[in-house]
């Protein structure tokens, strides 16, 4: 247990201390949500209808971005090869992992969302479905997220290969964090959606890390 | 001495081991032995696959062929092996305390303090600099506190020498000494002298 | 790892464990012949059948013939990838070099048949929805699953060490493989709710004999094509490994 709180605290005052990336993904992530009404025109109606699915999207793209840092600095300098010899199996790295790249970059997206919100013409109840399928299905774009990064950490240039590969896997969660939003079949739907969602994080936090911990253990030796 | 206990006794043996990157065999049919409270010197040229081996030791490279024991180990007990590679491991932004505390952590932490290992390596001025500004020498140092704020009776170095200054390498083979005294292993990758009584050698590379 | 003393894998070196490999070989060369003569004849029936003695459908035409080429690869889009993830537990549990060449060669040909399926549908569409895509359900986890089966490509492509590879594309087709069926799950899901139901489906239970039987002949042909490419790419890659090993030991002055 001292072992993962230590990952844990680790990745925490790496991403957050000083120069962290976290500001620039919040960044990247407004100024995908904001660039969206220079490419279809400033209509209200129009931008609101559509505004879920851009904040899914750039929520679903800074997280892509952030996932080269996630096991290939570590592998770099040879923190890798430390944790396959720590006194903690590597799913529990992997785990302290993706709860500390789901804080790091996840929830200051989410904190930021309202602004996103805002500009899109979005309205308040709508919003708050938007930041509640943003905080149900986030976890599972980790979890994904950290297993695409695990396959690819043992390629010297796998920094494109990861999004590219996960992405497909990453459909469902759009589809569900989409359709609890704006839900064209009635709120029924809706509600199911976000169960699915909630459904698709379990599963995805509770596979992904012995997956990704396979992924890497087989990859390095 | 701040390195009291005993540590629990391992032996080492392989028979016909075969270790290699990939396909490619650098070691082959090397049997070798080495009891607890001995070490090993590894010598040789660049490429003779020193590293190779001293990976493959470790468990982090499968072996190709052969076979490879710790007589000894306790597989419930985790795990008993420091192996130190040519990276340190050492990352900027986290304070050399906060280095060694992490690892402590990670590796699972003994009777000595991370504060106190520092202040054996000669770190305990630097506990609070960010380890990115440690010089490469004093990043060793760092390394050498790993090895004593989890007490594992199998250490697998990869040229620890390297960078370190004289004073250095006296304080690396102090360590050396007091760990194969408790009843230590320790297996070195190296190319300089290091002052070990009774330490066997092993050449790589020589019939090539 | 063997760290317990305990041997739990017999290790050989990486081209004495080619034996078994050579074995492949030597016992599947015979089958490829016949077997691809025997997919030639079952396609040449199927396609007469399909062009000549099948009704037009009343209503989509002659169109419906692109049924016949449609339907099967779209079954065999799926069924490579089962293939393919029964290979990958062969690398994970037996680690047998057979089951990475099984994975390599079926990836591609995974990925032609599922883009052939998508093309057939396409152009089915073009007359029968008046589109060339419709977000319509099937086309679309057939399109993600090429995605994957691509990312797949991409993946072995990255990798110098093949052995390495295997191992870490096996734990990847097994995810996909975990994650198939939730993507066709999510997209129907989706689809229905953006669209009413299917305009059209194939696999309705009223279709009549005429229709069965060239679909079936054709079906059997295509799964038999893929089981002969397969060998033929199994085959290919095992000779290219060999190459690679003799490359390899050629250059190291055969020290071994």
């Amino acid at each position: 247990m001292s072992g993962f709180l230590g990952v844990l605290q680790r990745e925490l005052r790496l991403n957050l201390s000083g120069g962290g990336e976290v500001l620039t993904l919040v960044l990247f992530f407004i100024i995908v949500g904001a660039i969206v009404p220079f490419a279809i025109g400033p209509d209200q109606v129009l931008l609101a209808s559509i505004a879920p699915g851009i904040i899914w999207i750039a929520a679903f793209l800074a997280m892509l971005l952030g996932l080269d840092r996630l096991f290939r600095p570590d592998r770099d300098d040879g923190t890798l090869a430390l944790y396959r010899l720590a006194d903690m199996s590597m799913a529990g790295v992997v785990a302290a992992k993706v709860i500390a790249h789901w804080l790091t970059t996840a929830l200051p997206l989410i904190i930021a969302s309202p602004f996103l919100a805002m500009i899109l013409a979005m309205d308040g109840p709508t919003f708050a479905r938007t930041a509640l399928s943003l905080l149900l299905g986030t976890p599972a774009l980790a979890a994904f997220g950290a297993f695409g990064a695990a396959v690819t950490v043992a390629i010297r240039r796998g920094g494109l290969l990861a999004p590219i590969l996960i992405a497909p896997l990453c459909v469902p969660v759009l589809i569900f964090g989409v359709g609890a939003i704006a839900p064209l079949g009635g709120p029924d739907q809706a509600s199911s959606a976000m169960l699915f969602l909630a459904a698709l994080s379990l599963m995805a936090l509770a596979l992904s890390p012995f997956a990704a911990a396979l992924a890497i253990d087989w990859g390095e030796e | 001495m701040t390195q009291g206990q005993v540590q629990h006794r391992i032996n080492l043996k392989t028979q016909a081991l075969a270790c290699g990157r990939g396909d490619a065999v650098l070691v082959a049919d090397l049997s070798l032995e080495v009891a607890a409270g001995s070490a090993l010197l590894l010598r040789g040229p660049n490429g003779a696959g020193k590293s190779t081996l001293l990976l493959t030791l470790a468990g982090l490279l499968r072996p190709i062929s052969g076979t490879l024991v710790f007589e000894g180990a306790d597989p419930e007990a985790g795990p008993f092996i420091h192996h130190c590679g040519h990276k340190n491991a050492v990352r900027p932004r986290l304070t050399v305390l906060e280095t060694l505390r992490f690892w402590a952590d990670l590796n699972g932490s003994g009777p000595l303090p991370p504060a106190a290992a520092l202040e054996r390596v000669g770190l305990a001025r630097t506990a609070r600099v960010d380890a990115g500004y440690l010089s490469a020498g004093q990043q060793r140092r760092l390394v050498l506190a790993r090895l004593l704020v989890s007490p594992r009776p199998v250490w697998l170095l990869d040229e620890p020498s390297a960078a370190l200054d004289a004073a250095g390498r006296e304080l690396m083979a102090a360590l050396l000494v007091d760990h194969l005294e408790s009843g230590g292993l320790a297996v070195i990758a190296t190319h300089d002298d290091i002052a070990l009584p009774g330490a066997a050698t092993l050449t790589l590379g020589a019939e090539a | 790892m063997n760290l317990n003393g305990i041997d739990d894998t017999p290790k050989m070196s990486w081209w004495s464990r080619l034996a078994h490999p050579g074995q492949f070989l030597s016992w599947t060369r015979p089958l490829i012949w016949p077997l691809a003569a025997l997919t030639l004849v079952l396609m040449l029936v199927g396609l007469w059948f399909a062009f000549f003695n099948s009704p037009a459908d009343y209503q989509m035409g002659d169109t419906v013939r692109i049924m016949y080429v449609h339907v099967p690869t779209a079954w065999l889009s799926q069924f490579v990838y089962a293939a393919m993830s029964v290979s990958a537990l062969g690398t994970l549990v037996w680690r047998h070099p057979l089951a990475d060449v099984s994975m390599k060669a079926a990836a591609p040909l995974g990925a032609a048949f599922t883009a052939m399926a998508l093309f057939t549908g396409s152009m089915w569409g073009r007359p029968t929805w008046g589109t060339f895509w419709e977000w319509d359900g099937r086309m679309t986890s057939t399109l993600i699953l090429l995605f994957i089966y691509l990312g797949i490509i991409a993946l072995w492509r990255a990798f110098d060490d093949q052995l390495r590879a295997a191992r870490v594309v096996a734990v990847f087709t097994l995810v996909g493989a975990v994650n198939v069926p939730i993507i066709k799950f999510s997209v129907d899901w989706w689809s229905t709710l953006h669209q009413p139901a299917s305009v059209f489906r194939a696999d309705g239970p009223t279709m009549p004999g005429s229709l069965l039987t060239p679909l079936f002949v054709m079906f059997f042909a295509f799964t038999l094509l893929f089981v002969t490419l397969q060998l033929l790419a199994m085959h290919t890659e095992i000779r290219r490994r060999r190459l690679i090993t003799l490359e390899r030991r050629a250059a190291q002055g055969d020290a071994l």
